[in-house]
C-alpha cells in the first residue's frame, strides 16, 4: 500500500478544504466510501474516481546507468477532491498536485506542480490511458506500455514502460483495510515494469534501465487520529518476488502487507507480521530521519536490511516526506523504494 | 528593599514634577514623530509590496497578446502543457474597484492572499460562494456581488482579488485571460514560445519594484526629518534625565550611606528610567499614530502624482512601526541617561554633591573638543568621503558638531554683547543670560537643530521642486505624448499624426549595456524642440549641431558619474562604433544610466527598433481634437495619450501636498524645541531666585524683571537661528550633493530661499516667545515674599 500519498494528498488543502466546503451548508454532498464488496473494473478504475476525495497515480523506479550507477525515479500525480463531483471550468472542486523526483547516490532532484481541475492542465482518462499534470505525462493505450515524461528547474526525464506481470490487488481483492479502527482504501499495483529511457541531469543526459512499481489507491478517509506518520516500504527481491509491507505508526502502531510471487500470485498478510524496525538514524533537512531498517517477515524467512541509496531523498515539497531508493540485503537481497512522513520535526 | 529604594527614587519626581513632565513629554514627542514618520514610510512600502505582489508587476516576467488582445485559455493550458511554468491573471474594473482574479495554485510565490498550506483559506477561495480580498476601504466600493468580502491590508489600494474563475465570471470576460506571469523557476525543458503561442510576446522581469526605487529619495528625506526629530526630543530627555541625576546625587550618597549596594540602586534606577521610556514610548507611539493618520492622506497623495504609486491613505497599525517606535524610545533614554549613570557608577561614597557650575564648565571645554573634533570629521568626509554610509556619517557628525558647537558660540557672542553693553542694567542682562545658558543649552540645542532641520529640509524639497518643474518643462516640451501598442498602430499614427500636428517626434529606445552599467539607448530626431528646451548641465560647444551630425552622444547625470564618462569620453553605443560625449544632462529620478544619439545613428545602429511612443508638437489649443482623432481614427486608446498641461496640472499640485507635510512636520518641531525652551525656562526659574532677588532688592521691578526674561529668550533663540541657518544649509548641501548622489546618481542643484528662512526665524523666535511668556508671567506675579525669602534663606 501506498498510505503514502494518503496524508500526503490528505495534509495538502484537504481536510481544511473540506471543512471549508462542509462549512458553506447547502452542499451536504458526501464522499464515497470504500467498500468490501466493490469489484474492480479495468480499464475503467485506472481512471480518476472523483466522487472519493482521494487518490493516487503512484510510480517509483529502480534505474541503472551504462557505467553501472543506480539511480532511483518517482513520479506521482494525486488527485483531491473539494467536493464528490466533477464538472467544467474553474469551479471545478478537483484539484491534482504532481511531484517527480530523480535520487543519485550524490544528489536528489524534486519538482512539484499544482493545478485545478476541469480546466485541461491536469487529470487523469482510463482508455485509452492517459495521466497528466501540465507537461508532465504518463500515457499509453493501455496500462500495458506506458510512457513517463516529467521535468524540473534542474533535471528531466523521458522513459517507456512495458509491464511483464499482472496487476496486484492489495488486500481483499483491492480493499485495504488502513488501521484497526477500519480505515480503509481501494488499493492495486502494477509492480512489473521493465522501463528503458533517459534521464537529464545537470552533467547530461543518462540512458537508463532497470524496474519499475505503479502503485494506485483511492479513498475518502483520513487515517485514525493517533496515527502520525507511516513507513512504506516496496521491496523486489533477485528471486522475483516481491513485498509490499509498510507500518502506521500510532499509539499502536499498525502493519499490513503483500507477499508477491515472482508469477504475480498476491498473498495479504495480517497487521502483525510485518516487521520493520530502525537501525539508524540521520539528520535529514532538520529532522531525525531512519535512513536503515531491519525488515522481517517471519512466514516468508525474509529477515533483511533495507537501506537508502541516498540518506538524503528528502522530498521539500508542500507536504514534505522522504523518499528514495533502496539497497536490500541479508536473508534476500534486491532493491526498493522507500517512503517516511510525519518526521516533521 | 527595593521597595523602598523605588519609593525614594519616586519621590525626586513626586517633588519636581515638572521635570517629570519634561522626561516624558520630550520622549513622547520625538517618538512621536520619529514613529509617525515611520509610520508613514511603513505604509507606503507595503502599497508598493502589496502592488506588486498583488499584480506581480516588476518581480516577475510576463506573457501577454501582442496586440494587447485577451489570451484564451486554452492557449493557458497549451503553455503550461509545453513546459511553461506561467499563472494567468485576469483584471479589469468592477465599478470602480480594479479587480484581479488569480489561480493560487500556479501563482509564484507571494502573489496573492492565500496560498497552498494556508488551510481553509484557500478551500473557500477556490470553491463554494467565493471570495474577495480587498482593503476595508475598497470592500466598501465595490458593488455588490455575493461574494465573501476579507478585510486585508495586504493588498494594494482601490484593488480587489479574487479567484480567477470567478473574475471571469464577475468580468463577463467568459474563457479568457488577460496576462500571465511568469515565475522565474523554469523547467529544464520546454517549447520555445514562439512555437507553442506565436501571438504572444514576453517580457522581462524589471529585477526590482521601480516605483519604490524611485520613491526612495522622498522616503530617506522623510526618514531624515523624522531622525532630526527624534535627536531633538532626545536633547530634551538628556537635559531632563541629568538634571534629575544632578539634583538626586545627595539622595544616592544617603542611600548608599544607608547600605543599598551601588549595583542594585544602578540596577534600580535602570528600572525606573526602563518604566518611564516604555510610558513616554507608548504615549509617543499613539501620538505617532495621530500625526501619521493626520498626514498621510498628503504624503500618498504625493506619491501617487509624483511617481504613480498608489498608497493608501488609510493607515494600518503595523506592528514594525509601533514596535520600533518603542524600541528608539528605549534606546533614546539609554543614550541619554548613560553619561549619568556612568558619572554616578563612579562618584566617591563619601563625595558631596558638586557644584553645579563648575561641572557644566568642565563639560563645556570637553563640548568644544568635540565639536570642533566632529566637524572636522564631516568636513573631511565632504572633501574625501565616498559612499552613502560617509553620507549619513557627514549628517550626523554635522548635526551633534553644530549642535555641540552651540552653548561655546552662545558664550562668546554673549561676552561680547556684555562688552559692548553700557548702563548696569544691560551688563546685568548680558552677564546674566550668560549665566543662565548652561542650564538653557540643551534646550537651546534642540532649537538649532529643528531650525536646521527645517531650513535644510524645506531647502531640499523647494530646490526639488524647482528642479523637477523645470526638468518637466524641458522633458515634456511636446503638446501631446502618444504611445501605440503594435507597429500597426505605430504606422497608424506616423501616417495620420503630420496632417494635424505640427511636428511628430519619435521617440526610439533600446536597452544596451553601456560600459558595463544597464542603460537605454535613445534616438532623437533632429528638432528644434530639443535645442530650445533641454538645458544640458556640462556640454561642449555646439553640442546639439554635433549631435545632429552624429557627431557624438549626450548622456545623462547617473551615467556620467557612475562609468566616469567625461565630456569627450567614448561611449560604445554597439560593437566597434564609439562616439566622444558631447554633454550631460540632468536626469531626475530615472535609476538607470542613458545616452542619446541622433536618429540616423540610431536607424543605423539598431535597424530592428520600431519607435512605438511619439511626442506630437501642436498648438496647444488644438490638443484635445488632435487626441480625439487618434482615437478615432488610429485606434489609440485615451490612456496611451497624454498631454503635457494636465502632467504639468498634476505635478505642481503634487509639490503643493509635499509642501503640506513639509510644514506641518517644520511647526511640529519647532514645537518641540518650544516645548524644550519653555521645560528649562520653569526649571530655572526656580533655581536662579538668589540671581534675582537682589536685582530686584536694587529696585528692577518684577514686570522689568520678567520683561527682561522674555527679552532674553528671544535674543537667544535670534541667536540660535542666527547660527542654525548656516547649518540647516550644511545639512541641505549634505543632503542633495552628497547623500543624493550617492544613494540614486544624480545631485540636486541647491537653491536658496531667503524668504522661508526668514519665516521659519519668525516662526522660531514666536515659539521661544510662546515658551517664555508662562515663566515670565509667572515671575511678574511672583509674591515679594517669596524674593525676601532668598534673603531669609541665603547660604
Amino acid at each position: 500500500m501506498n498510505v503514502k500519498a494518503l496524508i500526503v494528498a490528505l495534509c495538502l488543502p484537504l481536510p481544511a478544504l473540506a471543512q471549508g466546503f462542509a462549512g458553506l451548508g447547502t452542499d451536504a454532498e458526501e464522499f464515497a466510501q470504500p467498500a468490501p464488496a466493490t469489484v474492480l473494473q479495468f480499464p475503467a478504475d485506472h481512471g480518476a474516481h472523483p466522487a472519493f476525495r482521494i487518490e493516487w497515480w503512484y510510480l517509483t523506479a529502480n534505474l541503472t546507468g551504462p557505467d553501472g550507477t543506480p539511480y532511483g525515479l518517482q513520479w506521482t500525480l494525486f488527485r483531491s477532491a473539494l467536493a464528490p463531483h466533477d464538472g467544467q471550468g474553474w469551479q471545478t472542486p478537483q484539484l491534482w498536485m504532481g511531484h517527480a523526483a530523480v535520487t543519485t547516490p550524490k544528489a536528489h532532484f524534486v519538482a512539484e506542480r499544482l493545478a485545478r481541475g476541469g480546466i485541461g492542465q491536469a487529470g487523469v482518462q482510463a482508455a485509452p490511458f492517459s495521466a497528466w499534470i501540465d507537461d508532465w505525462a504518463m500515457e499509453g493505450q493501455d496500462l500495458e506500455r506506458l510512457r513517463l515524461t516529467a521535468s524540473g528547474r534542474d533535471f528531466a526525464y523521458d522513459v517507456g514502460l512495458d509491464a511483464t506481470g499482472p496487476l496486484v490487488l492489495h488486500g481483499q481483492n483491492g480493499y485495504s483495510v488502513k488501521s484497526a479502527a477500519g480505515q480503509a482504501s481501494h488499493y492495486y499495483s502494477q509492480p512489473f515494469f521493465q522501463v528503458s529511457g533517459n534521464l537529464t541531469l545537470p552533467d547530461g543526459t543518462i540512458p537508463v534501465t532497470g524496474r519499475a512499481w505503479l502503485d494506485r489507491e483511492w479513498s475518502s478517509q483520513p487515517l485514525a487520529q493517533d496515527q502520525t506518520g507511516w513507513d512504506w516500504f516496496s521491496l523486489s527481491f533477485d528471486s522475483g518476488d516481491k513485498l509490499m509491507g509498510f507500518v502506521l505508526r500510532g499509539t499502536k502502531d499498525f502493519t499490513a502487507a503483500t507477499w508477491i510471487a515472482a508469477d504475480g500470485s498476491a498473498t495479504a498478510l495480517p497487521d502483525g507480521a510485518f516487521v520493520a524496525v530502525p537501525l539508524a538514524r540521520r539528520a535529514v533537512a532538520g529532522r531525525e530521519v531512519p535512513v536503515e531498517w531491519r525488515v522481517r517477515l517471519a512466514e516468508r524467512g525474509v529477515d533483511v536490511t533495507v537501506q537508502a541509496l541516498n540518506p538524503e531523498a528528502w522530498m521539500a515539497t508542500s507536504v514534505p516526506y522522504w523518499e528514495g531508493p533502496v539497497r536490500i540485503f541479508g536473508s534476500h537481497a534486491g532493491l526498493g523504494y522507500l517512503e517516511m512522513t510525519g518526521y516533521d520535526d | 528593599m527595593n521597595a523602598a529604594i523605588f519609593s525614594a527614587l519616586f519621590a525626586h519626581w513626586r517633588c519636581n514634577p515638572l521635570q517629570l513632565i519634561t522626561l516624558l513629554a520630550g520622549l513622547a514627542v520625538g517618538t512621536a514623530l520619529w514613529s509617525g514618520v515611520q509610520a508613514i514610510n511603513a505604509e507606503a512600502r507595503a502599497s508598493y509590496d502589496a502592488a506588486a505582489a498583488t499584480l506581480g508587476e516588476g518581480m516577475y516576467g510576463q506573457i501577454t497578446a501582442q496586440d494587447g488582445a485577451p489570451i484564451p485559455q486554452q492557449t493557458y493550458i497549451a503553455l503550461r502543457r509545453a513546459g511553461w511554468n506561467v499563472s494567468p491573471i485576469v483584471e479589469g474594473k468592477l465599478g470602480s474597484v480594479r479587480l484581479v482574479g488569480i489561480d493560487p495554485l500556479t501563482a509564484p510565490g507571494g502573489i496573492g492572499p492565500v496560498s497552498v498550506g494556508s488551510g481553509a483559506d484557500l478551500a473557500a477561495f477556490l470553491s463554494g460562494a467565493g471570495q474577495i480580498f480587498a482593503r476595508a476601504d475598497t470592500l466598501l466600493h465595490l458593488p455588490v456581488t455575493g461574494l465573501q468580502g476579507i478585510a486585508t491590508p495586504e493588498v494594494a489600494p482601490n484593488t480587489a482579488i479574487t479567484d480567477i474563475g470567478l473574475a471571469q465570471r464577475l468580468l463577463g470576460k467568459g474563457d479568457q485571460i488577460d496576462r500571465l506571469l511568469v515565475a522565474p523557476e523554469q523547467p529544464l525543458t520546454r517549447r520555445p514560445l514562439a512555437e507553442v503561442a506565436p501571438d504572444l510576446i514576453e517580457t522581462d522581469a524589471q529585477g526590482s519594484n521601480d516605483v519604490a526605487r524611485l520613491t526612495d529619495s522622498f522616503h530617506l528625506n522623510l526618514t531624515a526629518f523624522g531622525l532630526l526629530s527624534f535627536a531633538v526630543g532626545l536633547f530634551i530627555v538628556h537635559g531632563a534625565i541629568g538634571l534629575a541625576f544632578e539634583q538626586r546625587r545627595a539622595m544616592v550618597r544617603t542611600l548608599r550611606a544607608l547600605g543599598v549596594p551601588l549595583r542594585r540602586l544602578i540596577g534600580l534606577m535602570v528600572v525606573e528610567l526602563a518604566v518611564l521610556a516604555l510610558v513616554a514610548g507608548v504615549i509617543g507611539v499613539a501620538l505617532g499614530y495621530g500625526v501619521a493618520a493626520a498626514l498621510l492622506p498628503d504624503v500618498a497623495a504625493t506619491l501617487r502624482g509624483l511617481y504613480g504609486a498608489d498608497v493608501s491613505g488609510q493607515l494600518a497599525l503595523r506592528p514594525v512601526w509601533w514596535l520600533s517606535g518603542l524600541a528608539i524610545a528605549m534606546g533614546g533614554t539609554v543614550v541619554a541617561a548613560a553619561g549619568a549613570l556612568w558619572s554616578l557608577a563612579r562618584m566617591p561614597l563619601l563625595a558631596s554633591a558638586q557644584p553645579r557650575a563648575w561641572a557644566m564648565a568642565r563639560r563645556q571645554g570637553r563640548f568644544v573638543a568635540v565639536s570642533l573634533g566632529l566637524l572636522a570629521v564631516a568636513a573631511g568626509i565632504a572633501v574625501w568621503g565616498h559612499g552613502l554610509m560617509a553620507g549619513f556619517i557627514l549628517l550626523g557628525a554635522l548635526l551633534i558638531g553644530g549642535a555641540l558647537a552651540l552653548p561655546p558660540l552662545l558664550g562668546l557672542v554673549l561676552r561680547l554683547g556684555e562688552g559692548w553693553a553700557r548702563g548696569p542694567v544691560a551688563q546685568w542682562f548680558w552677564a546674566d543670560s550668560r549665566q543662565q545658558l548652561p542650564g538653557l543649552s540643551l534646550a537651546l540645542m534642540a532649537l538649532l537643530l529643528a531650525m536646521a532641520a527645517n531650513v535644510g529640509v524645506s531647502t531640499m524639497v523647494s530646490s526639488f521642486r524647482l528642479t523637477f518643474t523645470s526638468f518637466l518643462d524641458q522633458r515634456l516640451a511636446s503638446e501631446l505624448y502618444v504611445s501605440a501598442s503594435t507597429a500597426e498602430q505605430a504606422a497608424a499614427i506616423t501616417a495620420l499624426a503630420p496632417t494635424r500636428a505640427d511636428a511628430v517626434l519619435p521617440i526610439l529606445s533600446i536597452d544596451q549595456q553601456i560600459a558595463g552599467l544597464p542603460a537605454e539607448i535613445y534616438g532623437a530626431r533632429d528638432h528644434a524642440t530639443y535645442r530650445d528646451n533641454w538645458q544640458l548641465l556640462r556640454a561642449v560647444p555646439n553640442a546639439w549641431e554635433a549631435l545632429a551630425q552624429g557627431g557624438g552622444v549626450l548622456i545623462n547625470e547617473q551615467l556620467f558619474r557612475r562609468a566616469g564618462l567625461d565630456l569627450g569620453a567614448e561611449v560604445t553605443i554597439a560593437p566597434g562604433v564609439s562616439l566622444p560625449v558631447l554633454g550631460i544632462y540632468g536626469d531626475y529620478g530615472n535609476p538607470v544610466g542613458q545616452v542619446i544619439v541622433t536618429e540616423a545613428v540610431f536607424r543605423r545602429q539598431f535597424p530592428a527598433v520600431v519607435a512605438l511612443r511619439f511626442g506630437l508638437r501642436i498648438n496647444p489649443a488644438q490638443v484635445a481634437a488632435l487626441r480625439a482623432g487618434l482615437r478615432d481614427q488610429g485606434g489609440v486608446t485615451d490612456s496611451a495619450m497624454v498631454d503635457q498641461a494636465s502632467i504639468k496640472a498634476l505635478s505642481l499640485e503634487v509639490f503643493e501636498r509635499t509642501f503640506t507635510v513639509t510644514t506641518a512636520l517644520n511647526i511640529l518641531t519647532l514645537a518641540v524645541a518650544g516645548f524644550a525652551i519653555l521645560m528649562s525656562l520653569l526649571t530655572l526659574a526656580a533655581m536662579r531666585l538668589p540671581q534675582l532677588a537682589p536685582v530686584w532688592a536694587l529696585g528692577l521691578t518684577r514686570r522689568r524683571l520678567a520683561a527682561l526674561d522674555l527679552l532674553r529668550a528671544m535674543v537667544l533663540a535670534a541667536l540660535t537661528g542666527a547660527l542654525a541657518l548656516p547649518l540647516g544649509l550644511a545639512l541641505a548641501w549634505a543632503l542633495l550633493a552628497v547623500v543624493n548622489v550617492e544613494a540614486f546618481g544624480w545631485r540636486l542643484p541647491m537653491y536658496l530661499f531667503p524668504l522661508d528662512y526668514l519665516r521659519l526665524g519668525g516662526l522660531a523666535l514666536l515659539a521661544a516667545a510662546l515658551a517664555a511668556l508662562w515663566p515670565a508671567w509667572r515671575l511678574s506675579r511672583m509674591p515679594p515674599a517669596r524674593l525676601l525669602g532668598v534673603f531669609r534663606h541665603e547660604r
